[in-house]
């Protein structure tokens, strides 16, 4: 069974092959269906694989399949091979059967836009870049599912490449993630002069030579960090993920919200022999979370575009999950990476079919009151808003959540009362701005007229992530609510256990603290946004502060002032590279000699007769004295 | 045999071979070229007939005849050019035939 391993990456990319060949001759719905169906039978596969994985587990839990060799240089040979455990399969289980939903979805959403089976192409092409980054056994085939995901979030960013700003903000997210990969790249480049070989596994038992805290154990992990920051877009790379919701919703779904931008996540929890040799950065990944997913929270409060609420959301929420792995939380992360798979990829396709309801318009204060007209959105968009926002008890997120908080308290890595504050407070604006998008979009008088009502393909794929979103949970619940640990103990068979300190505030004060916060947010956005009236969009008035949280904290504006000026600075100086002059001074010396040269050849035979006088001359002379 | 003063006969085929050179370059009629050029070709042959004397050997006797095969092709095949070049151009001045503008 497991020997069918490699058709899962591989059925995405022939779908891939197929829709950028033939894509144009095909007609729309042929093209959903080698789409779609493409993933779908990599999901079912998944599913199956998944079943006899659990059902009898392979030696040692992993299951690796080398298909051949990818190139043998100077000892260094790097296979195409995949590793399939208990991590990647939660990892290819999410990005199949989630992108088999968001493909479902697609189908209707995209159905009347130019470009179908482009779009489709892109898409397959994603999932099986994905599929390849997290099934790959070395580093090397992993940074080409890393590099391969990057090109695809920046095609279907650019998806409506005609306005001008699409691309832009394409470029800007290429850009950005691709200084945090050259750091990966030379993290890389690190292994392999230390080591020699990419090999996950061979290097998880290498590095183990390096002592705990050696400097090139920390420079190899901070430089890995890089490319996780800047993919999982955190703290200093967070700018290109807001401004990457220019792609269709869709896109935003499955790219920038349920699977690429976890990325990070996985390379961290992978790696984490690596990092565990590292207690600075592990602290700094700890504190990063933090500071990320206040910083994000904070910017998502003030939004009024529906899709830049979730955007922020995301960071947030990823902040959190880099919060877990910080503080060696692994299983706490990954969960919370599945879950929040769930609730934001379901948040974002109901965002996309409000948008998509009311003409493309994605101003929240311009819609409102769309409750009675999309019954199905409504409810499925309020139970992924709960799951996000952590109520208490019947929601997925509430446990993904507060494990991460337990853990950022107790756990003997980095654990502080701190990191957990910076959580706690961190869930209280969570769910206020969760709600406070729930309640402008959906309360309220409707101020836009609702002209396309979803069909089947996109209330399905809404009604299973809305359910996903709450029972997903319970698959794994605190000690003192059940105590059900399904899926940390699938996870822990690859990733180290957490080991937490005793003593100190009990898990069920903190817990009871957590579900009141989120209660209390539920209820302060309730009085702001749902009891007073809220203001036509062109009545409202930004504070200093609100402009400030509006545009990101001002990190664009800061880039560009530190880093955009300065290199358009130095490239308009430069204009004329004072490098070609070299090049431009060996042609002039060129021209100049032929030139004189030139001037000899004159037709004049006595002249000739004397340079050849000459010539004998100097020849006779030479020879003469040698 | 008595001393020959190979030296000396040496050094008027130098002379002479110069008086040629000096002549190739200095002259712009064609005809004169071409006899300054036979001057040269006689002194070369000279120094041959000085060296096989020296020697004793017949070569440089056989070289000169030589010489004067060639010279007298060179000769043969550079009059009747001159002539050409004279009807065509109504001149045998190198520096009026000269088309070239370097």
């Amino acid at each position: 069974m497991f020997s069918l391993l490699w058709l899962i990456p591989v059925l995405p990319f022939a779908g891939f092959l197929i829709l950028a060949l033939a894509g144009k001759k095909l007609g729309k719905v042929p093209s959903a269906i080698v789409g779609v169906g493409s993933v779908g039978l990599s999901a079912l596969l998944t599913i199956i694989i998944g079943f006899a994985f659990i059902a009898s587990p392979p030696a040692s839990n992993v299951y690796n399949i080398t298909l051949w060799e990818w190139f043998n240089v100077a000892g260094l040979n790097p296979s195409i091979a995949f590793r399939l455990d208990s991590l990647s399969l939660v990892f290819i289980f999410v990005i199949t059967f989630v992108g088999f939903l968001i493909h479902i979805y697609s189908a209707e959403f995209m159905k009347d836009e130019e470009g179908y089976s482009r779009f489709f192409a892109y898409m397959n092409l994603f999932v099986g870049s994905m599929l390849t980054l997290v099934l790959a056994d070395n580093l090397l085939l992993m940074y080409l599912g890393w590099e391969g995901v990057g090109l695809c979030s920046y095609l279907l960013i650019g998806f409506w490449y005609k306005e001008p700003a699409n691309g832009a903000a394409a470029r800007k997210a290429f850009i950005v993630t691709r200084i945090g990969d050259t750091a990966m790249a030379i993290g890389l480049f690190l292994l392999v002069k230390s080591f020699n070989t990419l090999n996950i596994e061979s290097l998880s038992s290498l590095v183990t030579q390096w002592e705990t805290g050696a400097p090139i154990a920390n420079a190899a992990a901070l430089l890995l960090l890089g490319g996780a920051l800047g993919k999982s877009a955190q703290l200093p790379l967070q700018t290109w993920l807001p401004d990457a919701m220019a792609g269709p919703s869709p896109v935003s779904a499955l790219i920038h919200a349920a699977t690429m931008v976890t990325a990070g996540v996985y390379l961290i929890a992978r790696m984490n022999v690596v990092f565990t040799l590292s207690p600075f950065t592990m602290h700094l990944i700890a504190v990063i979370g933090a500071l990320t997913l206040l910083v994000a929270g904070f910017s998502a409060t003030v939004q009024y575009d529906i899709k830049r609420v979730l955007a922020y959301s995301t960071i947030s929420q990823i902040g959190y999950m880099f919060l877990a792995l910080g503080v060696g939380a692994w299983s706490a992360g990954i969960f919370h990476f599945m879950i929040h798979a769930f609730f934001k990829a379901l948040l974002f396709l109901a965002a996309g079919a409000v948008i998509l309801a009311v003409h493309h318009e994605h101003n929240m204060f311009k819609m409102r009151g769309l409750r009675k007209e999309l019954p199905v959105t409504f409810w499925t968009f309020l139970i992924g808003s709960a799951s996000l926002a952590a109520l208490p008890l019947i929601t997925a997120g509430f446990y993904s959540k507060d494990a991460i908080l337990w853990y950022a308290y107790s756990s003997q890595t980095n654990g502080s009362i701190i990191l957990w504050l910076a959580g706690w407070f961190g869930a209280f604006i969570t769910a206020f701005y969760t709600f406070r998008m729930v309640f402008i979009t959906f309360f309220g008088e409707q101020r836009n007229k609702v002209s396309h009502k979803p069909g089947i393909f996109i209330k399905l794929p809404l009604v299973v992530l809305a359910v996903l979103s709450v029972i997903g949970g319970f698959s794994e619940l605190p000690h003192t609510l059940g105590h059900v640990t399904i899926f940390s103990d699938f996870i822990d068979l690859t990733l180290p256990m957490v080991q937490i300190n005793e003593g100190g505030i009990s898990e069920l004060t903190l817990q009871v603290i957590v579900a009141l916060t989120a209660l209390a947010g539920v209820y302060l956005a309730y009085i702001k946004y749902l009891k007073k009236s809220v203001p036509m969009f062109e009545e409202i008035k930004l504070t200093a502060l609100q402009k400030f949280l509006f545009s990101g904290w001002g990190f664009d504006r800061l880039y560009d002032k530190l880093i955009v000026a300065p290199y358009m600075f130095i490239a308009e100086i430069n204009k004329n590279d004072f490098i070609d002059l070299l090049y431009k001074g060996i042609a002039w010396l060129n021209g100049l000699m032929n030139h004189i040269l030139i001037t000899t050849q004159n037709g004049k035979i006595r002249r000739y007769a004397i340079g050849l006088v000459l010539g004998a001359i100097i020849t006779l002379t030479i020879a003469a004295f040698l | 045999m008595s001393q020959f003063p190979y030296e000396i006969g040496l050094m008027f085929a130098g002379i002479l071979f110069l008086l040629g050179l000096i002549g190739l370059i200095v002259r712009r009629n064609i005809i004169f070229m071409l006899m300054s050029l036979e001057i040269m070709l006689n002194s070369a042959g000279f120094a041959f007939v000085i060296a096989g004397t020296k020697w004793s050997q017949p070569d440089g006797q056989v070289m000169f005849l030589f010489i004067l095969a060639v010279a007298a092709a060179e000769v043969s095949v550079g009059l009747a050019l001159v002539i050409q070049v004279y009807k065509k151009f109504k001149s045998l001045d190198t520096d009026v035939l000269n088309k070239m503008k370097g």
